[in-house]
């Protein structure tokens, strides 16, 4: 079959060559380095009583500042497209500062903002919520880091609802409610995944801005990060790639569960409009 | 658009001779070491370029990396090409040693154990000390906040970790069983482990948090050029580590660049009066005597015990307790 397009096969190799080179060459590596252990080694190293906390830890931060970015995120994100307001180009870049600024000078400022006297910790102490030094530092860094992706995600597809379908709906009688979950939400609720699965992504990896603000007591608030650097600081090399290969293999899972409900519910919403 | 290739190649390949060039007609060496030594070398380069301009003629290139010890340790190990490594701690360079890049019997080839200067362990404390805090013993009391960085993951950590050991070894009835109780009870005693030495003083200075950080003494100057002499007192304990900073040659590179007389003379500079100056200056212990006593205002004596004296040299300290499965990690996982 000829193709409309040209370039199909060029475009495709450089593709494929350019993952291989980038992702698949170094991630074997990974594999390959894990796999002069022992299966026993490799499982006493995996599920030692350390390494499930810092899963734990990890995972159960990241999703915590990824679920927390999905709700602010998509506020800011709506607010950003539909709202005029003076300021609004100087908000829409602070958005970025995040990606911009390096990790680890976002986790010793954080440390100090939210430390017993700093700015805000001051504030919270004294209410009994210790914020620096304790797993809930771990999540407030997290949520700063993985804040971009769900907004610059969102922003482009809630530029392209047009206001009319909303004023549409509102004519036809939907309430408030209605508009936002039936007829706005779907067409958002893809980005809104991708969105929230790049920052889970981006969280789960992070390690700079994290121990500074962590405090890195064994079993209580230790990132996995954190372990294999543990592990490299100990000249154990493998040993770092079989924990990373326990976070690689849990968080493809994860990837590719979210990318499976994505497809599902980009499925359900064209079935329901080629369907009504 | 052939001749435009060709003629940016051409000066490519130019522009790395010219690069290159140098490096025949003057030897240059790079000096690998750990983070807070910066100050230590840019002090101590010059120094030497014109201690070896006067005695051989030649100039000589001073190349320095810093970072942390075991992350610039890997870096050689994969093949950056220090000439010689300026460590903190003897298990780093031991490394190297395994890897066949440095001569086994490297602590014997300089004296004082290739390790031209020393420090040890103090406590810093808030000022007038309220707590109180004389010794170790003060450290593991209910109610003291102490504040290190990560004692399994950072140098300064495990010398600290492995001066309150030998401190409670030393006490009456000391056995490692009671050391391990000690050391827990003080580690019990840590709201957090800091990622660093830095991070440790930010922690504790900025950000006011604990009653005493466990420290290098040298850290106590630098403490007090940026905080002031006025925020906290040093307290020296009764008994504390001997921390040794070793140093040593890259075999491998000095062969293979034909720099080792240029790198055995940087390395033995370190003994010799200016050097051993430069490190009083930089609040390290000379070795020498004289300079010791010169400075001693600065130097308060102390009582102190080696890693090899106490532990068998950090070959054995190392892995029972600091790998995974040591005694750092039976203090938490007992239950």
């Amino acid at each position: 079959m000829k193709r409309v397009l040209p370039g199909f096969g060029l475009s495709l190799g450089f593709t494929l060559v350019y993952l291989s080179l980038l992702i698949l060459l170094p991630l074997s590596g990974l594999v390959f380095k894990a796999s002069t252990l022992s299966f026993e080694q490799f499982w006493s190293i995996a599920t030692g009583e350390r390494a499930l906390a810092a899963y734990r830890v990890t995972f159960g931060a990241s999703l915590l500042a990824a679920l927390i970015n999905a709700f602010f995120g998509l506020v800011v994100a709506w607010v950003l497209v539909r709202y005029p307001f003076p300021g609004k180009r100087f908000v829409d870049s602070l958005v970025d500062l995040p990606f911009a600024l390096p990790t680890s000078v976002a986790g010793i400022t954080l440390a100090t903002l939210y430390a017993g006297n700093g700015w805000i910790g001051r504030h919270l102490e004294p209410l009994g919520l210790k914020v620096a030094f304790t797993p809930l530092g771990i999540v407030v860094a997290l949520t700063f880091i993985s804040l971009p992706f769900v907004v610059r995600t969102l922003q482009p597809v809630i530029e392209d609802i047009e206001p009319e379908i909303e004023e549409a709906a509102a004519s036809l009688g939907a309430s408030r409610f209605q508009t936002f979950f039936r007829v706005l939400l779907p067409g958002i609720f893809p980005a809104l995944l991708t969105g929230f699965t790049l920052a889970f992504s981006r969280a789960i990896g992070e390690y700079g801005s994290v121990i500074f603000i962590a405090g890195n007591m064994p079993l209580i608030s230790e990132i996995t990060p954190l372990l294999i650097i543990s592990k490299l600081e100990q000249y154990d090399v493998v040993g770092a790639t079989a924990l990373a290969c326990v976070m690689l293999a849990i968080s493809f899972v994860l990837l590719l569960a979210v990318n499976a409900l994505q497809w599902w519910s980009a499925n359900r919403h064209q079935s329901r409009r080629t369907g009504a | 658009m052939s001749r435009l290739l060709r003629q940016l190649f051409l000066s490519v390949v130019a522009a790395g001779a010219v690069a290159v060039s140098p490096a025949f007609a003057q030897a240059s060496l790079l000096n690998v070491s750990y983070d807070v030594a910066r100050d230590f070398y840019k002090d101590y380069n010059p120094l030497f370029q014109k201690h070896w301009k006067a005695k051989s003629g030649e100039s000589v290139e001073l190349k320095q990396s810093h970072a942390g010890s075991s992350k610039q340790v890997r870096a050689v190990a994969d093949g950056l090409e220090a000439d010689v490594v300026t460590m903190n701690q003897a298990s780093d360079v031991d490394f190297l040693v395994e890897k066949g890049l440095v001569a086994k019997d490297y602590a014997k080839k300089f004296p004082t154990n290739a390790s031209p200067y020393t420090s040890t362990m103090v406590f810093i404390v808030r000022k007038g000390n309220p707590k109180g805090l004389k010794d170790w013993s003060d450290l593991a009391k209910p109610g003291v906040q102490v504040i290190l960085p990560h004692p399994k993951n950072t140098g300064n950590g495990r010398y600290s970790y492995l001066a309150a050991w030998g401190y409670a070894l030393k006490q009456p009835g000391g056995s490692d069983k009671t050391a391990q109780e000690f050391v827990g009870k003080l580690l019990k005693n840590a709201p957090l482990f800091a990622s660093g030495g830095r991070d440790a003083t930010t922690t504790f200075m900025q950000r006011k948090i604990g009653d005493v950080l466990v420290s290098f003494e040298s850290e106590a100057e630098l403490i007090a050029k940026e905080f002031g002499k006025g925020g906290f007192d040093v307290v020296y304990p009764s008994l504390s580590i001997l921390t040794e900073f070793p140093v040593a040659i890259v075999e491998k590179t000095v062969d293979k660049k034909g720099t080792r007389k240029q790198a055995q003379a940087y390395l033995e500079y370190l003994w010799s009066k200016d050097g051993q100056e430069n490190a009083a200056q930089n609040y390290l212990r000379p070795r020498d005597a004289e300079v010791l006593k010169k400075y001693a205002a600065q130097f308060p004596a102390i009582k102190t015990f080696s890693v090899d004296e106490v532990f068998g040299g950090w070959s054995k300290a190392f892995p029972a307790h600091f790998k995974d499965g040591g005694t750092f990690d039976q203090i938490y996982l007992a239950k």
